[in-house]
């Protein structure tokens, strides 16, 4: 199959975690902190959020929250309804990195997913 | 026209030209060039954080675009079956392999969004899906999202999990 479209964010997830772990070597030289992440915005909880998108089916959806998170099909399906029904559903919380994972793998599935911090 | 699960594969066969053609037209429906705001949708922001914004331009759309790229080339493939005699269609068989399933997910889905943003579809417009018969460019955009929904809809019926 051509499209292999967890392999490619897995090895995306990487580098870039791979880029941000080069870069926090050199947090101690006063000019590089501005482009580093402080251990203080890496405990911050974040959130990934799916909007509601009038396009995608529903069982779409469904399926893609099922395979992008685990979720058993009822929880998928409360998920789907929440977000139809409340223009937003929190999907998943907690550190940064796997946030953005999730996020570029909804991304992948053309949902309208979010990062955000939250509070 | 009649769709079905046969073995390790999706057959479409009893093909008129006129849902022949709509099929041809899945490719080249993904393009967003000239559409600000499907290009938009498809690569639409992660965040409200600039810094993540920036990032992500660098590392994660190049790589969306790849992906995107890359199912929309496995169904041009599946669709050069329907290449040849139009006459000849009523007796063509489209065999989508169970393993491009997921290609074809994800380029109807890239298809559905990006007609959907070029005419600026209203929910109510989505939603009707007794329309009147097809009498503008526009009116056969919605069909156009309807029908490739309706593949979508089979496909995920059909898939495992």
């Amino acid at each position: 199959m051509k499209a292999q479209c967890d392999n490619i964010f897995f090895m995306s997830a990487v580098n870039a975690g791979q880029l941000e772990k080069g870069s926090t070597s050199t947090v101690e030289a006063p000019i590089k902190e501005k482009e580093t992440r402080g251990e203080e915005e890496l405990d911050v909880p974040w959130q990934v959020v799916v909007h509601n998108d009038p396009v995608n089916l529903m069982t779409y959806v469904t399926m893609v929250f099922q395979r992008v998170f685990g979720y058993p099909r009822e929880k998928a399906e409360r998920h789907m309804l929440e977000v139809h029904q409340k223009g937003r559903s929190i999907l998943w919380s907690g550190v940064r990195e796997p946030a953005e994972f999730y996020v570029q793998q909804l991304h992948g599935y053309l949902l309208l997913a979010t990062l955000e911090k939250v509070g | 026209m009649e769709i079905c699960r046969q073995d390790d594969a999706l057959q479409i066969s009893d093909l008129d030209p006129f849902l022949a053609e709509l099929l041809r037209q899945i490719p080249e429906s993904t393009n967003p060039d000239g559409a600000p705001a499907a290009e938009a949708r498809l690569f639409s922001r992660p965040s409200a954080e600039k810094k993540i914004c920036a990032e992500w331009k660098s590392y994660v759309e190049p790589e969306l675009r790849r992906l995107f790229r890359s199912a929309t080339e496995t169904v041009t493939d599946d669709l050069t079956q329907l290449n040849g005699n139009e006459k000849s269609l009523s007796n063509c068989i489209l065999h989508i392999p169970i393993t491009h399933a997921d290609a074809w997910l994800n380029t109807l889905n890239q298809a559905r969004l990006v007609i959907a943003a070029k005419y600026k579809f209203s929910d109510e417009e989505l939603n009707d899906h007794d329309r009147s018969p097809i009498g503008s460019r526009r009116d056969l955009g919605l069909f156009q999202v309807n029908f490739y929904g309706f593949l979508q809809e089979f496909i995920l019926r059909e898939i495992p999990g």
